[in-house]
C-alpha cells in the first residue's frame, strides 16, 4: 500500500512506472470503489498538484489543453468557450459544482466511459491525446488520436506507465462552430442518457462546408458518425437535420439499462445529433448561444 | 495504516488511518467534528460537503490522505466564533431548516457560491446548490435564505 503526492511530472511518471495508479480529482476512481465497481488500487499517486498541467495554451499548430484542467476551469475559459464551445458545453453539464471543481478533462478522457461528456466534443474537434512515459534517460511522449485511445467501455490503449498530460486541438477555421447536447432527466448529478457533439464549418453561402459528429452513450466507446462529412457537405443546416438524425440512429448500437431502453436511445440519439448540428451551425454563422447549449435551448427537466 | 497531518478549520490534526479512508470519516471519527453529515455516501446528496482550499468537495468520495497540505473547512469553521454566519441565521429565519440533515452541506455550497459570486441571481443560486439534496424538499426557503444573505452581505 502506498500513496504519494507528486508535484512534478517526473515524480508522477516515476510512480506510475513503479506500478502506482494515478488519481487526480478521484470523482470516478473513489466513487467507483465505494460502489464496488472496482477496488481502490493499492498504490496510488496523486497527480492533481503536478505543475504545468493545468493551462490552456496556444502552441505552434493549435491549442494545448492540460490534462489537469477542471471542468470548472474549462467552462469559464474564454478560448475554450469562444473557439472550442462544445467542450465548454460538456464541462458545464458535468455533475455539480463540486464534481466540476475536482473532475479533470484528463480524468474524463482516461476513465474511458462511453457516456463521458467531453469525449464527443474532443472527437469532433480533432483532439489528439499526448501520452508520456518515463524512459531510462528522461521521458518520451506520443500523440494518439482519440479514436485509437478508446478501445472499450472503461478501456484505453494507453500503457499502465503512461500518463495523459495534454490534449491537442487544431486551430479553429473561419466560420466554424461546435456544440454538445445531451438528453438528461435532471439538471445536475446526471450522466448522459445519450449525447451528441457536432463541429461544423460553413461555406460563404451558408451551406455546410465540413461536418464532424460524434455520439455518447450509444456504443462501447464514444462513436464518430461515419460519413457525416460527405452526407452533410453542401446542405443547408436545416436540410442537414433529418440526414444526420438518420445516420446517427443507424450507426448507434445502444444498450438497455436503468436509464433508457436501446430503442429509446436509438431514437433520441437522432434527435440529439440533429440539435447538435443545428446549434453548431448557428454558432458557425456567428450567433452567440450561451454555454451550455442544453440550457440555452431548453433540453432537460424544467 | 498511514500517518499524516490534516488542516481542518485552521487547526492541524495528526491522523493515523488507512489510506483508503474518506475525508468524511476522518473528519467525523478522527478529528471529531460531526457537523458534516453522511447522507448517500455516493457523491449524490451533498450532505457531506466541505470546502477544500475554498472549493466545495463531497467529502464522502474524497480520500482524506489526498487533502494533506490543503485547507479543509467544515460547517464548524463557517461559524464566526460564537456568532452564527449570516447564512445560518437566514436559513433559520426563513424556515429553511426542517429536519436539518442537509443544512451543513447546503451552507457549505452556498458559502462557496457567495465567495465566487457575491451577487448571484436565482438561477446561479440553483446551480450553486445543485449538488445538494433536501429530502424535506424545502428548497424554496433555502433559495430565499441564500438570496437574502447575498443582499445582506452586499449591504
Amino acid at each position: 500500500m502506498s500513496f504519494t503526492i507528486a508535484t512534478t511530472l517526473e515524480e508522477a511518471l516515476a510512480a506510475v512506472a513503479d506500478g502506482a495508479r494515478p488519481i487526480a480529482g478521484g470523482t470516478d476512481l473513489v466513487v467507483g470503489a465505494r460502489h464496488g465497481k472496482a477496488p481502490l488500487p493499492e498504490n496510488l499517486v496523486a497527480i492533481d498538484r503536478v505543475e504545468g498541467m493545468d493551462q490552456v495554451e496556444l502552441d505552434g499548430d493549435g491549442t494545448r489543453i492540460g490534462a489537469l484542467l477542471s471542468h470548472a476551469d474549462l467552462m469559464a475559459d474564454p478560448l475554450i468557450v469562444g473557439s472550442y464551445s462544445a467542450i465548454a458545453d460538456a464541462s458545464a453539464l458535468v455533475g455539480s459544482p463540486s464534481t466540476r471543481h475536482l473532475g479533470t478533462i484528463g480524468g474524463n478522457v482516461m476513465n474511458g466511459s462511453p457516456a463521458m461528456d467531453t469525449g464527443a466534443p474532443l472527437l469532433v474537434l480533432g483532439a489528439r491525446a499526448e501520452l508520456v512515459r518515463r524512459t531510462e534517460s528522461s521521458m518520451a511522449g506520443r500523440f494518439v488520436p482519440l479514436t485509437e485511445l478508446w478501445v472499450g467501455p472503461g478501456q484505453t490503449s494507453a500503457a499502465a506507465d503512461e500518463l495523459l498530460v495534454a490534449l491537442h486541438l487544431p486551430v479553429p477555421q473561419e466560420r466554424c462552430g461546435s456544440a454538445y447536447v445531451r438528453l438528461e432527466y435532471r439538471r445536475a448529478m446526471e450522466i448522459a442518457v445519450v449525447g451528441a457533439a457536432a463541429g461544423i464549418t460553413l461555406a460563404e453561402d451558408g451551406t455546410i462546408a465540413s461536418a464532424a459528429v460524434a455520439l455518447a452513450a450509444v456504443a462501447p466507446t464514444i462513436l464518430a458518425v461515419d460519413g457525416a462529412n460527405d452526407a452533410l457537405g453542401g446542405l443547408t443546416p436545416d436540410a442537414a437535420g433529418p440526414v444526420i438524425a438518420e445516420l446517427a440512429s443507424e450507426q448507434a448500437s445502444p444498450i438497455s439499462d436503468l436509464r433508457a431502453s436501446d430503442t429509446y436511445r436509438r431514437h433520441c440519439i437522432g434527435v440529439m445529433a440533429r440539435r447538435a448540428v443545428d446549434a453548431a451551425a448557428r454558432r458557425a454563422g456567428g450567433e452567440q448561444i450561451a454555454v451550455p447549449v442544453n440550457r440555452a435551448i431548453g433540453i432537460g427537466a424544467a | 495504516m498511514s500517518q499524516y497531518e490534516l488542516e481542518v478549520n485552521g487547526v492541524t490534526y495528526p491522523v493515523a488511518a488507512d489510506q483508503s479512508k474518506n475525508l468524511l470519516s476522518v473528519i467525523r471519527e478522527d478529528v471529531g467534528l460531526t457537523g458534516t453529515k453522511e447522507g448517500c455516501d455516493d457523491c449524490e446528496c451533498g450532505a457531506c460537503m466541505v470546502l477544500l482550499d475554498g472549493q466545495p468537495v463531497n467529502s464522502c468520495s474524497y480520500l482524506a490522505i489526498q487533502a494533506q497540505g490543503r485547507s479543509v473547512t467544515t460547517i464548524e469553521g463557517v461559524m464566526q466564533g460564537p456568532e452564527m454566519h449570516a447564512l445560518q441565521r437566514n436559513l433559520l429565519e426563513a424556515g429553511g431548516v426542517q429536519c436539518g440533515f442537509c443544512t451543513p452541506g447546503m451552507i457549505i455550497s452556498a458559502h462557496a457560491l457567495l465567495e465566487r459570486d457575491p451577487e448571484p441571481d436565482l438561477d446561479a443560486v440553483r446551480i450553486g446548490l445543485s449538488g445538494n439534496l433536501c429530502r424535506c424538499t424545502g428548497y424554496a426557503k433555502i433559495l430565499a435564505a441564500v438570496e437574502e444573505t447575498a443582499v445582506e452581505l452586499n449591504g
